[in-house]
């Protein structure tokens, strides 16, 4: 029963690995930039949670209408300021000029916040719980698998189902081509962006209420993004959803083994898949 | 009438190779011209140019009474200038239907059923609805060319660029796709068509321009451009004084 117990636990905390790595797939997918901020822009997020329902004195989930609409902002003038300048045949910009913005990022939050560790005031929701045929679940874990379900569905009927998202994919195609077409590739990258930190928002609020964070956790929260995406498959989404779970089952199974197991048992799940399946678990059939 | 396309003193080279030099010519609102010329002759540049996709070293490109020699080439297109391509360049990835959908959202502006519904009867007119659904890298090579037709009128252009959309076709399909084409110069769009297939180009359009080495040689009806010396010495290697 424990075992099983730490399966379904390791499922819900794979959802907030999906929600990492939805933003990181999306931008990936649309204009094959690597962001290695991330994991940084999703701390700040949590931060811009935590000073909103400080200053305003509003729960997390409703701070959620303040920082989605703020980290959307700040994903388009990133793109359209900075981002759209590094894009081009050579992928070592944007890897290098993402990097520093990390750098930036992490001393700005500690310059602002210092560097004790803060938490989400989520209150009764974070220590209730359901019991589902002997195995107790939070509610909040639950909340948030049920949130990531529903932001890549999201994702993937924007994706699939609209003009936008038809504007990614013919960008993403052939930008050449698709700025023959209409479309202005500076708006629809910065868009792009908007769109990922604006799930990035939700990603960091859920963080924010599950565990404590402080300005230095970016990098390894960008780290199970990644794993998660590559596990998945680049460019799937419902394959991101899959591989964050696989790697939140990783985890808890192996800290069940032993805890200082937890982190190196997601690792070597991930080491697993890229030997086994370089192309990760589901790849995307197009292309 | 007045002129929907003008082109005045254009100019562009990459190092040595000049591929348009001081070319000038006007394209009056529904004429379809046709332009010849031998290969490296600077024609699908020409096309860069118009589009966008080429910035101009020099001159100025006036389309519909606005100077769009600095526009971008989705402004362009959004103002009325589409194009297909000698090689097709579907996004392979969607399907035919979407294709045809890019076009009609971002090119025409338009949205919801109009979209689809413009969508649609251009793949009607183009004879691709029966493979709509059909992903774009699926299709066959006149397939292919079809759809790159069809991505362009879908985006409601006022100045339709066709380049070397006949090559290699049977010549039952090209009588087909001359019948199309007709037909949408029929409903007063603009075509400047670039053909190597000479009798298609002759069957829709009025006016023919020559340009080699990027320079404009000559331009005017087409009977007496395919009669005149230069055409010869070009297309039939004939020397002029023999």
């Amino acid at each position: 029963m424990d075992w099983i117990n730490a399966l379904v636990q390791g499922m819900l905390l794979g959802g907030l690995y999906a929600l990492f790595a939805a933003g990181l797939s999306l931008i990936f997918g649309v204009m094959r930039l690597v962001n290695i901020a991330h994991g940084d822009l999703i701390i700040l997020a949590a931060y811009l949670g935590l000073s909103t329902t400080v200053l305003l004195g509003l729960h997390p989930f409703l701070a959620l209408l303040i920082v989605m609409p703020l980290m959307a902002g700040i994903g388009y003038v990133l793109q359209r300021g900075i981002l759209n300048q590094t894009l081009g045949p050579d992928i070592l910009p944007p890897l290098l000029v993402t990097f520093g913005l990390s750098v930036i990022i992490q001393n700005a939050l500690l310059e602002t916040y210092t560097a004790d560790p803060r938490k989400l005031p989520g209150g009764v929701i974070e220590t209730a719980s359901v019991d589902v045929g002997g195995i107790t679940m939070g509610v909040l874990p639950l909340l948030t698998f049920a949130i990531a379900i529903a932001v890549i569905a999201g994702l993937q009927f924007i994706f699939y189902r609209t003009s936008l998202g038809r504007g990614f994919r013919a960008v993403s195609d052939n930008q050449d081509i698709a700025q023959l077409m209409g479309l202005n590739k500076a708006h629809v990258f910065g868009v792009a962006m908007a769109l990922a930190l604006a799930v990035v928002a939700v990603a960091g609020i859920l963080l924010g209420m599950r565990t404590s964070f402080d300005p230095a956790i970016g990098g390894g929260r960008l780290i199970f993004g990644f794993e998660a995406v590559i596990i998945g498959g680049l460019g799937n989404l419902w394959g991101t959803l899959a591989g964050g779970i696989i790697l939140g089952v990783a985890q808890t199974l192996g800290a069940k083994i032993d805890p200082g197991f937890q982190l190196l048992a997601g690792h070597i799940a991930f080491l697993v898949v890229l030997a086994v399946r370089p192309n990760g678990l589901f790849p995307r059939v197009e292309h | 009438m007045s002129a929907l396309l003008s082109v005045s003193g254009l100019q562009k080279s990459f190092g040595a190779v000049v591929v348009a030099d001081a070319t000038s010519f006007d394209v009056r609102s529904g004429e379809a011209v046709g332009i010849l010329g031998p290969n490296g002759a600077g024609k699908t540049s020409l096309f860069n140019l118009i589009t966008g996709t080429l910035p101009a070293d020099a001159g100025k490109i006036e389309f519909n009474g606005h100077d769009v020699t600095k526009s971008s080439a989705a402004a362009r297109c959004k103002m009325g200038i589409a194009r297909s391509f000698q090689v097709p360049q579907p996004f392979g990835g969607m399907t035919v239907f979407e294709n045809a959908l890019v076009g009609a959202t971002q090119g025409a502006g338009l949205s919801g059923a109009d979209a689809e519904n413009h969508a649609l009867a251009v793949l009607d007119e183009t004879g691709l609805l029966a493979k709509a659904n059909a992903r774009a890298e699926a299709l066959t090579l006149l397939d292919r060319k079809r759809l790159e037709l069809t991505r362009a009128l879908a985006a409601k252009p006022k100045l339709l660029l066709l380049d070397e959309i006949a090559g290699g076709l049977t010549e039952a399909e090209c009588r087909s796709l001359i019948d199309t084409i007709k037909a949408i110069h029929a409903r007063g769009t603009t075509i400047i068509w670039i053909e190597h297939v000479v009798h298609a180009l002759l069957a829709v359009v009025e006016k023919l321009i020559v340009v080699d080495f990027g320079k404009k040689i000559a331009e005017g009806a087409p009977k007496e451009i395919m009669e005149s010396a230069q055409v010869k010495e070009i297309y039939l290697g004939v020397d002029p004084d023999v």
